[in-house]
């Protein structure tokens, strides 16, 4: 049914249609919206048999849903920024105990300084904790992700974390296709957990591994991922078939194999990039988007493929290695080696900020010019860095960055909404 | 693309607005999207909130810079924003306030869109007499819809009747109701002078 409605009720009505059976929530801006539309679901009765537990941290939520998944229950949860930092250590355990948990990542970056609005800071910041780790570009597909998400976790007993852009997606009141309780019972069949927890039939989970066991055991869960790729594929494919969308795969090319310039991307800026390429083509350029819908499992191959015909690859992401760049810069330089393609890395959104149509026009036309630098930081106020970096060097005591730099543009507090 | 950006303070509805109108023109089969500039919102700051319409299908995610309506709930961000950056002035602009704009001292700004395509109407006194709260944003929609024809009454009233229970939308919809009535008079006795 076509419904217009928020990110965030899209995919809280998404995840009660695929049934779970324990949902532990503590909340926090930007997915907040999710986990309480949840409860009323629960509390209403339109979702039965769901156990929602309203818990006193992210790290209790986590490990909440390690024990509710290792007992066999369908478990979800969601988080975001310093919630996923606060429960990191549960989160590696999740994955390192091959339990098919399936959590929502409302995208936000990580302070200090604080900040609550939208990037990729907390994404990656997991980005080796041996999560599957899908990113949407909508609401229709965060709904629709959501639901594969169930199904792929369930195949390889491995968790999965569905990335959506917080307050861009979140937040976002659009069009959205709501399929019936048939269509995804039809798609996700009941839970049966591959490793549980039973008193009838006892085995423990999470035995110490030492030095003779541990390299197999870790390689055994990049094998898995890599496993995943087939499946993915395969599955959104299936979903296809049901749901009659196409959703969800490890990658989507909007024109990749036959332009020379090509921006990868993971994410709702994908739909901003759009319709700048839908205005360059028309004038004749060749621009296209490569978008990254799994960044774990990493389908380095698929990416080089779909980049085959590219001269140039501008490599979008709205988060960096401190003291290194851009991660995802590096990780398709890694996959394209034997691709003759000159990659350019852009960092921008960070922190909320605005990715417009005219800045991505303009690296765009740099990259046209061959002017294009390796790394550029998107609409980086370099009047306001210079003036920082000039107060430090003339003497120690120049004071906390993040308070001077808001002094010298004038924003008067850091909750300043416009 | 029609798109339509909307500034205003905490409290006022901008938000709501925005969703009102994106829910109306999705009741009427468009495309819509919509959605508020994000901050820690709170009681009196400034505020913005976006919408777009169209009849296909719409990607782009970044917030509306060059509106093609611009509705000012709140005349005193004349002086905080500058809220007409990048407005298309073939377009309109709805600003709620009692004064013209040569009162408001905003002529020079007003003096670029075409005639009739700049509207002042007093939403708040009109709020206050039908909802008794100083919440303009369902009048101005009502003007938005006589001004610009992109969504209608009927379609606004369904997107109240979804969003607030019976007793905040009964009012409201009234108040939708008077702030068109108004403006079509109005556009309608220019257009017999």
């Amino acid at each position: 049914m076509l419904r217009q409605i928020s990110g965030s009720i899209a995919v809280a009505e998404a995840i009660a249609l695929c049934r779970p059976e324990v949902v532990p929530c503590y909340p926090i801006t930007p997915q907040t919206h999710i986990v309480e539309h949840i409860s009323t679901l629960v509390k209403s009765g339109q979702l039965k048999n769901c156990s929602y537990e309203n818990v006193e941290s992210e790290f209790a939520s986590m490990s909440f849903c390690i024990g509710a998944s290792a007992a066999g229950s369908r478990t979800y949860t969601a988080t975001a920024s310093q919630g996923i930092l606060f429960m990191m250590e549960a989160v590696y355990n999740a994955s390192g105990l091959s339990l098919p948990i399936v959590m929502t990542l409302g995208n936000r970056a990580i302070g200090a300084p604080i900040n609550i609005w939208n990037d990729h800071s907390d994404a990656m910041s997991v980005r080796d904790a041996g999560w599957i780790q899908l990113f949407v570009e909508s609401n229709q597909q965060a709904l629709d992700v959501h639901i594969q998400a169930f199904k792929l976790a369930e195949a390889l007993s491995l968790p999965v974390m569905v990335n959506m852009d917080g307050f861009i997606l979140t937040h976002a009141i659009t069009r959205v296709d709501m399929p019936t309780q048939e269509q995804v019972d039809q798609f996700l069949p009941p839970f049966v957990a591959r490793q549980k927890l039973d008193t009838d039939a006892p085995l423990s989970i999470g035995a110490m591994v030492g030095p003779d066991a541990f390299t197999e055991v870790r390689y055994l869960a990049h094998h898995k991922q890599k496993e995943a790729l087939a499946i993915i594929e395969q599955q959104a494919a299936e979903f296809q078939e049901i749901f009659g969308r196409d959703s969800g795969g490890l990658i989507k090319s909007y024109y990749a194999e036959q332009s020379e310039i090509v921006f990868v991307a993971m994410g709702s800026v994908v739909g901003t990039m759009q319709e700048l390429v839908e205005e360059l083509r028309a004038e004749g350029h060749s621009v296209g988007i490569l978008s990254l819908r799994s960044f774990r499992p990493f389908p380095g191959n698929a990416i080089s493929k779909a980049l085959s015909n590219a001269k140039q690859a501008i490599i979008f992401e709205k988060s960096f290695a401190v003291g290194m760049g851009g991660v995802l810069a590096s990780e398709i330089h890694m996959a394209t080696v034997s691709n003759d393609l000159k990659i350019s890395s852009v960092i921008g959104g960070l922190g909320g900020r605005t990715i417009t149509k005219k800045s991505l026009g303009k690296i765009v036309e740099c990259a046209m010019h061959g002017e294009l630098d390796k790394e550029v930081f998107l609409d980086l106020e370099g009047t306001t860095v210079v003036k920082e970096l000039r107060r430090q060097q003339e003497g120690q005591s120049s004071g906390p960055v993040a308070e001077n730099i808001l002094r010298d543009m004038g924003v008067v507090s850091a909750s300043k909404t416009l | 693309m029609f798109q339509v950006r909307i500034h205003g303070r905490g409290g006022q509805g901008v938000v709501s607005a925005s969703e009102l109108l994106s829910v109306a023109a999705f009741e009427e089969g468009k495309f819509s999207q919509s959605f508020p500039s994000f901050g820690s919102e709170r009681m009196g700051a400034p505020v913005q909130a976006f919408a777009r319409i169209s009849d296909q299908r719409i990607t782009s995610r970044e917030p509306v810079m060059e509106p093609d309506m611009l509705i000012i709930q709140d005349p005193t961000l004349f002086n905080a924003v500058n809220v007409f950056e990048g407005a298309n002035t073939d377009g309109y602009l709805l600003i709620n306030s009692a004064k013209t704009p040569e009162q408001l001292g905003i002529e020079e700004m007003t003096n670029k869109y075409p005639p009739n395509h700049v509207i002042t109407l007093p939403a708040t006194e009109l709020a206050l007499k039908y909802i008794k709260q100083p919440k303009p944003n369902t009048v101005l929609l009502g003007a938005f819809a006589a001004l610009s024809h992109m969504v209608h009454i009927p379609a606004l009233e369904k997107a109240i009747l979804e969003k607030f229970p019976k007793r905040i939308a009964d009012p409201n919809i009234i108040a939708t109701k008077a702030g068109y009535n108004l403006i079509k008079q109005k556009l309608e006795q220019v257009q017999e002078a």
